[in-house]
């Protein structure tokens, strides 16, 4: 086999392995850190694909921002002896049947598809590409999407902000 | 000695070889192997040599001697020290989540070596060139908090709780300011690329170069990258009047040294990356077309140029730990988000502005 294939198996394995401890574990800062670990193996297949701005954006996105976030409000809201009560065996049921029925779907599509090898060389992806596509106005360019999110982001700023201080003020 | 001016000569010699002996899937292995050990050594030598330095300023800053007694002024002080930490019982609470508590040091240690593996040491010893080497190095660095906080947590210490939250806020604050100071020099030199970042300072580094706006940018580099490690004056995390030693009260033995070596590991790479956008990395001191000036300084092997920049900046850092009072934490947070973010911000328009009028040099 070849060395990349038993790189891509062994990242696609632990994955998998820490998505199902994620899910299963009843201690909530554990499964945060299991879900750390599936996010940062999202990551590193990226890395092997030579995708290393997507591989970083995963990184610090998902990996350094909301994991973090999760383990500080786990910090302050949970105590370390505090378990999860078991799910009860009808919500067990459900969920292990819709998970299963989207391993289904995904599987069978897959497996039907014709996977056609390109014949074009593969789009470059370099932080300036990226950079002009992003602040693009011709063809191509992604100039207003861009400046729509950063206004939705910073809408959203300042309303974490007014709502942080409402609370200040009141106590 | 060709390969003490370019290590490619050097890697590419191994390269080859490797690739007779071995397939080539083998070889990567190998090469990747060899990287890590290399890293892994380089971080023993570091922590030996970064220990006694800093308690040898310490010593000079408070008029004292330092470690005198063992070996010749002290030197083998910290291997005393390493034999010491490895024959401590490694402890664990009760009640401890003992999975959690095991991993903390390991995460930390993890983001310090994915960090280091982008920098780059002389001129082709550089173990991975990303495209996107500075929000690589921003990227990995903000995985060591998590470390920082799964042990104050699973230790069941609330001295441990806070000094991890304390920790947490102020790491997570100082991560913008780090990033923004770096890309106010990323506004002149138009690539993320370290290796580009290096080439782009053969006529000048970029602290002289961008003068004004590059100068205000690397002071707050300094301040945001020291409060990045955690160190003092900005230590408060693990201030031991208050909280005995913060996340790392539980720990002992070789877990003690993990977060021990992480912390000056930190400081070499936060060194490194300031010495490589702001001073030039590896690249000589070289004034414009003064060409037997230029020439001479070439003659000194990059390597020496990196190491001793490197050496400067942590010498300025172990210099503000030794001088400065500390910090409370409600000072620490107004002087990121009232004062260093808004100066940061402007000071990146006023940069994008000079690099528009071509001010700079």
């Amino acid at each position: 086999m070849a060395t990349s294939a038993i790189i891509f198996y062994t990242i696609s394995g632990v994955m998998i392995l820490f998505s199902l401890l994620a899910v299963t574990s009843r201690r909530i800062l554990r499964a945060a850190i299991y879900l750390l670990f599936a996010l940062a193996g999202t990551a590193a297949l990226y890395f092997m694909v030579d995708y290393q701005f997507l591989a970083a954006v995963q990184l610090i996105v998902y990996a350094g921002g909301i994991v973090v976030l999760i383990i500080f409000s786990v910090l302050l809201t949970t105590h370390i002896n505090e378990k999860l009560e078991k799910p009860t065996w009808g919500k067990v049921f459900i969920t292990a049947t819709l998970a299963l029925g989207g391993l289904v779907l995904t599987l069978f599509i897959l497996t039907n598809h014709e996977f056609v090898l390109g014949t074009k060389p593969s789009a470059e992806a370099t932080v300036s590409v990226i950079g002009e596509r992003l602040l693009g106005y011709q063809a191509g360019g992604y100039v207003l999407p861009f400046e729509v999110i950063s206004i939705l982001l910073l809408a959203a700023m300042i309303g974490a902000i007014v709502i942080a201080k409402r609370n200040a003020t009141k106590s | 000695m060709k390969w003490l001016y370019d290590f490619s000569y050097l890697t590419h010699a191994i390269h080859k070889g490797l690739s007779e002996r071995f397939e080539p899937g083998t070889v990567v292995i190998l090469e990747m192997v060899m990287v890590g050990v290399a890293f892994m050594l380089l971080f023993a030598v570091l922590g030996l040599v970064l220990v006694y330095a800093e308690r040898k300023v310490s010593a000079v800053i408070q008029q004292r001697l330092g470690p005198m007694r063992v070996g010749k002024w002290g030197t083998a002080q910290t291997l005393a020290d390493v034999v010491k930490l490895l024959l401590k019982e490694p402890l664990i609470n009760k009640d401890a989540d003992r999975f959690l508590f095991n991993l903390a040091p390991f995460v930390i240690m993890i983001a310090a070596f994915m960090a280091i593996a982008a920098l780059p040491f002389a001129k082709g010893l550089h173990a991975i060139d990303f495209d996107i080497g500075i929000l690589y190095i921003a990227a990995v660095s903000s995985l060591g908090v998590i470390g920082i906080l799964l042990a104050g947590w699973s230790s069941n210490n609330k001295y441990s709780l806070i000094g991890a939250m304390r920790s947490g806020a102020q790491i997570i604050s100082y991560e913008l300011s780090v990033a923004l100071s770096l890309l106010t020099i990323v506004v002149l030199t138009g690539s993320l690329q370290l290796s580009v970042i290096v080439e782009s300072q053969a006529d000048g580094w970029w602290i002289f170069k961008g003068h004004i706006p590059a100068m205000i940018a690397f002071l707050i580099f300094l301040i945001a990258s020291t409060a990045e490690t955690n160190r003092g004056p900005f230590d408060l995390a693990e201030a031991e009047s208050e909280l005995t030693a913060g996340f790392h009260t539980e720990y002992s033995g070789l877990k003690f040294a993990f977060f021990f070596l992480a912390e000056f590991a930190n400081m070499f790479i936060v060194a490194g990356i300031g010495a490589t956008v702001f001073l030039g990395g590896w690249m000589p001191f070289h004034i414009g077309t003064w060409e037997g000036f230029n020439a001479v300084m070439d003659f000194i092997p990059p390597i020496v140029w990196f190491f001793g920049k490197v050496g400067f900046m942590i010498f300025l850092m172990m210099w503000f730990r030794w001088t400065f009072p500390r910090l409370r934490i409600d000072q620490l947070l107004t002087l990121e988000w009232k004062y260093l973010l808004p100066i940061n911000l402007m000071n990146i328009v006023l940069m994008a502005f000079l690099s528009l009028m071509g001010w700079h040099f």
